[in-house]
């Protein structure tokens, strides 16, 4: 029986213990410093907006840990020796380890703005930044937030729960556009200007203002203008906290180095989640990816490593999904935000700007090579398997009501997306979806 | 648009106050003339002397008045019972008749205003106080916020009083109706209505209430979730379910001399259904009579099990059944408190299915009196240790006072939940027989939790669903909302095939090993 020490646990170390104990009767301990047990991360806004409590986001019920026998410790590593295989803990307590999983997550980009230090400024990640955050929120009148991905629209979405008006910055010229084509960006901003948020596109910060007693009193934007608010939300993205091991032997770069079983270059020491960088990097995929689905995938994986049966990371098909407001999104396979040459985009958009669907496709083939889906939801295992068998952009469109995932009773839009399809594709022309009896009745 | 919302608010403060001073607002007056028409002849003789000396008394309340006609059957009943002449043993309730012909003053004299002030302004207060949130609430779409931050959602001080509040009108309402004839009395226009030579009872009231919350708030539920229209028809097919059939159509049968008859209700819920009386009535009331034996039986014998296959126990529990339609409508703003924790799982599994084991006894036992006119099996009369006891612990006290008091304690699905034998009985056939299940979008799912959070009947469905398994639980009414507050579009009701419902390969999106259940 070897001993298992997870530093972290977020999705993947706690995927990776629950995993372990699937396949062996290894000693497994859990060290986190944030809280007591696993939570879900991707629920924090949700504590905030009230929907629910910090409980409700807890995956397993407390008595779970000691029933599967993993043990949970509250604490903070200090460093890590790797050459007695020893962690040390900040209260100078020591665990003596025979397998080490890195986990240890994100931390949130700041980029040494003036000001950035401020009380009311901050970033949204750990369970302590959303204490701090509804500590810096209290009675205030204006937020601004900068930096225009996932975590500045969550937050966003907070404050506007609580009627604060926000002010959101974004460098580029539409939301997220650095990971969303064109079209869906800028269906994103109008959603976000229904809901009041107001959006600035191509501002970038200059510095934050201080109050005079330490506390941000606005902010100034690159173009001259001042912005009064007592809150700042820095959301320019994650990387990876490497602070633990950033001295030690083990190999970083952005992230912890990794190659394809998860193994860092120190032996019997792995890394999975967010804070891995993989040294060779699958093709079409990043060398960082720091999504719920991959720290989950790589805690499945690095599982069955560490429980003796060696096992290489390999995710399938990509996907992910996201809300924002009222939209939800869905992508299945690489969309990149700017079409290959060789490849070409299908698009649809409703009438209302709150649906559409992007499929890109190669030019000269028309393999599909990925899906953005916006206001549908489309069926994981169907496009996962189209994916896989390289299906065709008709095929596809002929066969996309068999995707369709909407609760029953909802609208149907593949008839309209098939009609455009036989617009652009005259010769390619496919079968156009027609109603059920029931569905004119209730229409 | 605030202001609406503030005004109408205070209207419904209003009507509420309103109903519950108004069972203060009459006085009662016993005479010699009421007495003698109310009080069957063969009690009269016995009875009159131990309530002559109050003839002409005034009594302020309700309250004092029903305590002493109480008092004087109690006095008649212990003298027969030490004489032994069981005959003269009183079983009539006549603190509830004589209070109501006894009243007067302001309450029976204004009747019809007070349901105007009570029920007409409350029912505008509420819409004005409801439908703003199309416009104040933002667009469609989920609307949650501040949930767990209300002192009503979240067991607060407005959601104790709230239950305080219904607890104990459910505890008059079933066990001292005498005490609340003026509630009764106010409700009588509307029974004059709908049927002239009727007079209000105190079912009516609680129907007409039951009614009018699932109405009022049935509007609530279709604004909050205005973006799904599964949920907008399921709500209004619950709110025409509980209006037509369970409100008008029994109360129009009564006014054309048919038996009352609730067309949607079933044995088990429908406990009464199997008792001597009830039989009798409908066998001897002609075609319809017998139409409606019929169709009772038809319900519970084909209509579940075929149903429940096609289309999962939703087709009952949340679409047509009363309670279902009460938990969904009034019930809505506290289904995020039902407590998802393993042991109420297990504690569930007990007491659902031992009531259903209870009711399936109890209905033998009445149904043996029944066929053989025997009282007594083994020695146990079937009345007194099965009948009354079921219709007292499982009809009265689990049904009413807890299933629906405890809706701002323990979630709006208590009673389904824990108690319900029907819903035990369509969820057995759902876990072994039916097409129906919850799917899960393969590795979709985040583990926020919403879905365990807002479901009633305190499924850990996130449990499943980060698992990339389908849910299949036999409590699953199919309400949706699981599916409606999912974040990332990872569940769906769905009818499908019977195969794949257990045991399939789960899609996680991970290629480097294969799970399965």
């Amino acid at each position: 029986m070897q001993r298992i020490v997870i530093i972290g646990n977020g999705i993947a170390g706690i995927t990776a213990a629950r995993h372990i104990r699937k396949h062996s009767d290894d000693e497994i301990t859990v060290i986190s410093g944030e809280t007591d047990h696993f939570f879900s991360r991707t629920a924090l806004m949700y504590i905030y907006m009230g929907h629910m409590k910090y409980e409700n986001t807890k995956p397993y019920e407390d008595w779970f840990w000691k029933k599967n026998r993993i043990n949970l410790k509250r604490a903070w590593v200090e460093f890590i020796d790797f050459e007695k295989k020893q962690l040390h803990l900040q209260n100078s307590d020591h665990i003596e380890y025979d397998k080490l999983l890195l986990a240890t997550g994100s931390k949130s980009n700041m980029f040494g703005w003036p000001g950035q230090d401020l009380k009311g400024v901050q970033g949204l990640y750990s369970y302590q930044d959303l204490e701090l955050m509804e500590e810096n929120t209290q009675g205030i009148n204006n937020a601004v937030i900068i930096g225009g991905g996932l975590i500045g629209v969550e937050m966003a979405e907070m404050l506007h729960s609580r009627g604060i008006p926000v002010t959101f910055l974004i460098r580029e010229k539409h939301f997220w556009d650095n990971m969303l084509p064109q079209e869906e960006a800028i269906l994103i901003d109008k959603h976000l200007s229904k809901h009041g948020i107001d959006l600035r596109q191509e501002t970038e910060l200059e510095e934050i203002l201080d109050d005079g007693s330490g506390k941000v009193k606005g902010i100034k934007t690159k173009s001259g203008e001042t912005i009064d608010c007592q809150f700042v939300g820095l959301t320019v993205g994650v990387h990876p906290n490497i602070d633990l091991v950033k001295e030690s032997k083990i190999e970083t770069d952005r992230g912890i180095l990794v190659d394809e079983y998860l193994q860092t270059n120190i032996p019997d020491v792995y890394a999975a989640g967010d804070c891995v960088q993989m040294k060779e990097p699958m093709p079409h995929r990043r060398a960082i990816e720091a999504v719920w689905y991959a720290g989950r995938m790589m805690g499945e994986t690095v599982a069955l490593t560490l429980a003796g049966k060696k096992t290489k990371y390999q995710p399938g098909i990509w996907f992910n999904s996201a809300k924002f407001f009222d939209i939800e999104y869905q992508n299945y396979g690489i969309v990149l935000p700017q079409c290959p040459e060789d490849s070409s985009a299908f698009y649809w958009e409703s009438q209302d700007a709150e649906k559409c669907i992007k499929i890109i496709y190669k030019k000269d083939s028309l393999e599909v090579q990925g899906v953005n889906i916006f206001g549908i939801r489309n069926r994981h295992e169907v496009w996962d398997k189209w994916l896989r068998e390289k299906r065709t952009l008709d095929y596809i469109i002929a066969n996309l009501p068999e995707a369709n995932f909407d609760p029953e009773f909802f609208k149907h839009w593949e008839g309209e997306i098939q009609e455009k399809f036989n617009e652009e594709f005259p010769d390619k022309k496919v079968g156009v979806r027609r109603k059920g009896l029931l569905e004119k009745i209730l229409g | 648009m605030k202001a609406i919302r503030f005004t109408g608010l205070i209207l419904f403060l209003f009507s509420l106050g309103l109903f519950l001073s108004s069972f203060f607002m009459s006085t009662l007056t016993l005479t010699e003339e009421t007495f003698n028409s109310i009080v069957k002849s063969e009690h009269q003789e016995t009875l009159k002397p131990v309530l002559s000396e109050t003839f002409g008394n005034q009594y302020s309340t309700s309250i004092p008045f029903v305590k002493e006609i109480n008092r004087a059957v109690e006095e008649v009943n212990a003298q027969a019972k030490t004489n032994q002449e069981w005959d003269k043993v009183i079983y009539d309730d006549y603190a509830g008749s004589l209070a109501r012909a006894s009243a007067e003053g302001f309450v029976p004299e204004n009747k019809l205003l007070f349901f105007i002030l009570i029920y007409v302004v409350g029912a505008i207060g509420s819409l004005m106080f409801i439908l703003p949130q199309v416009k104040l609430n933002g667009p469609p779409g989920i609307k949650n916020n501040h949930i767990f931050h209300h002192a009503l959602n979240n067991k607060g001080w407005m959601g104790i009083l709230t239950g305080a509040l219904l607890i104990g009108f459910y505890i008059l309402l079933y066990f001292f109706p005498a005490y609340i004839t003026n509630w009764i009395i106010i409700v009588d226009p509307l029974q004059k209505l709908i049927n002239p030579s009727a007079t209000s009872s105190q079912w009516f009231l609680y129907g007409f209430l039951y009614t009018f919350a699932v109405l009022v708030m049935g509007v609530r539920m279709l604004i909050k979730y205005r973006h799904s229209k599964y949920q907008i028809f399921r709500t209004i097919s619950v709110m025409f379910f509980q209006l037509a059939f369970a409100f008008l159509i029994p109360e129009i049968l009564v006014r054309l001399n048919q038996p009352y008859f609730d067309f949607k209700n079933m044995w088990p819920l429908d406990y009464d259904f199997f008792d001597a009386w009830h039989i009798n009535t409908l066998t001897s009331s002609g075609g319809v009579g017998i139409f409606m034996f019929a169709w009772g039986i038809t319900l519970f014998v084909v209509g579940v099990p075929l149903f429940v296959y096609f289309f999962g126990k939703r087709w009952y529990c949340s679409w047509v059944c009363g309670c279902g339609g009460l938990a969904e409508t009034a019930g809505d703003p506290f289904r995020q408190l039902s407590d998802k924790s393993l042991k109420a799982w297990q504690i569930e599994r007990y007491l659902v299915h031992g009531v259903l084991v209870f009711a399936v006894i109890m209905t033998i036992g009445v149904l043996y009196t029944f066929i053989t006119g025997s009282n007594t099996i083994m020695g146990l009369d079937t009345y007194t240790y099965l009948r009354k006891p079921y219709g007292f612990a499982i009809g009265s006290i689990f049904s009413g006072v807890v299933g629906t008091g405890f809706y701002p304690l323990m979630g709006n699905r208590v009673w389904c939940r824990f108690g319900c034998p029907l819903a035990a009985y369509l969820g057995l056939v759902q876990r072994f027989k039916s097409k129906f299940r919850i799917t899960t979008n393969g590795g979709q799912c985040i583990s926020c939790g919403n879905c365990s959070t807002y479901c009633e009947m305190g499924i850990d469905v996130r449990w499943y669903a980060q698992r990339g398994q389908n849910i299949i639980r036999s409590s699953c009414v199919g309400c949706g909302v699981c599916s409606s507050v999912c974040p990332r579009g990872v569940l769906n009701l769905e009818n499908r095939d019977e195969d794949g419902r257990f045991n399939q390969p789960i899609l996680l999106g991970n290629d480097s090993f294969t799970v399965s259940k």
